[in-house]
């Protein structure tokens, strides 16, 4: 188990994501490229849905994922509040912003297939509502980083709203549960196969799935790297300036 | 291209508006990146620097 904390050495996580990387982005661009091309060429028009079907290759990845990156970002920052290593910190604090565009992704190509279906751009239905707020709790993360100077305290803080904020995410994606009513319906996908869409659909949108999961992967790791280097630099600069004083 | 009939609007604007939002978010992370690399390479070089000059002074 020890070994597996020294992947959160800077040193070593540079090292060993560097390597990761190249493969990465290779094997992202391959997913999302089959299951998108799939999903919107060789899929047919579905019968309550129409042609609009295709926009569930955009909209339930998206949705999927502006939930798990909220859960990704509650692991890592309880590791942080829990063994203070920066790594973990700093990769929820690159998740936010790729959680952020997930977010306004499955709210916007929601709105534009709810007008068509439900004959309304926006309806304070459970889901639709809960993510709504999920959004808000993704700006106010991204506020309170860029609003406290001290890096380890803004840690500290965003830990603690994301662990508030993670009721919103569990409520995100069981509110068609918990409330027998709004317009959204039930999940697309389930491991129960008289529920989730049909095959057609359903093959095409585990592939767009994994390939919006590889694309998070790629950016975690691309923007950690980056959240690093930056920190790095602040303590080379912090250095350079009591040098000169 | 498959026949959209009275949907193509929603699905091509579902469609460019996610696709924009995700090639945007690549974009900045891939800029972003390359500048911190960039400005930690030239403060390390200064870095290096300094502390060449300083061994010159004192040796």
């Amino acid at each position: 188990m020890n070994k597996f904390w020294e992947f959160a050495n800077p040193v070593k996580f540079m090292a060993w994501s560097g390597k990761v990387l190249p493969a990465l982005v290779v094997l992202t661009a391959l997913t999302l490229g089959v299951g998108l091309f799939w999903g919107f060429f060789f899929t047919p028009e579905a019968q309550n849905f129409g042609s609009t079907v295709k926009i569930i290759y955009v909209h339930v990845p998206s949705a999927t994922m502006a939930i798990n990156i909220w859960a990704m970002m509650l692991v890592t920052s309880l590791i942080w509040l829990v063994r203070r290593h920066h790594v973990s910190a700093l990769a929820a604090k690159a998740a936010a912003p790729i959680g952020l565009t997930m977010t306004v992704i499955a709210l916007i190509t929601g709105m534009i297939w709810g007008q068509p279906m439900w004959g309304t751009w926006w309806a304070w239905d459970p889901r639709l509502t809960s993510f709504l707020v999920l959004f808000l709790f993704y700006l106010g993360y991204m506020a309170l980083w860029a609003a406290v100077e001290d890096p380890d305290t803004a840690a500290d803080l965003t830990s603690v709203l994301s662990i508030v904020g993670s009721v919103f995410a569990v409520l995100s994606r069981y509110a068609v549960n918990f409330w027998n009513q709004g317009l959204h319906q039930g999940a697309s996908l389930s491991m129960d196969a008289e529920e989730h869409v049909a095959d057609v659909y359903w093959q095409p949108l585990v592939i767009s799935l994994v390939g919006f999961g590889l694309l998070f992967l790629t950016l975690v790791l691309l923007r950690t790297r980056t959240e690093i280097r930056l920190r790095r630099l602040h303590a080379l600069e912090t250095r350079e300036r009591m040098a000169d004083a | 291209m498959p026949e959209l009939g009275k949907y193509a609007t929603a699905i091509f604007s579902a469609w460019g508006l996610s696709l924009g939002a995700l090639a945007l978010l690549i974009g900045i992370s891939w800029v972003q990146s390359r500048r911190a690399r960039r400005a930690l390479d030239a403060a390390e070089a200064r870095q290096n620097a300094r502390k060449e000059a300083l061994n010159g002074r004192t040796s």
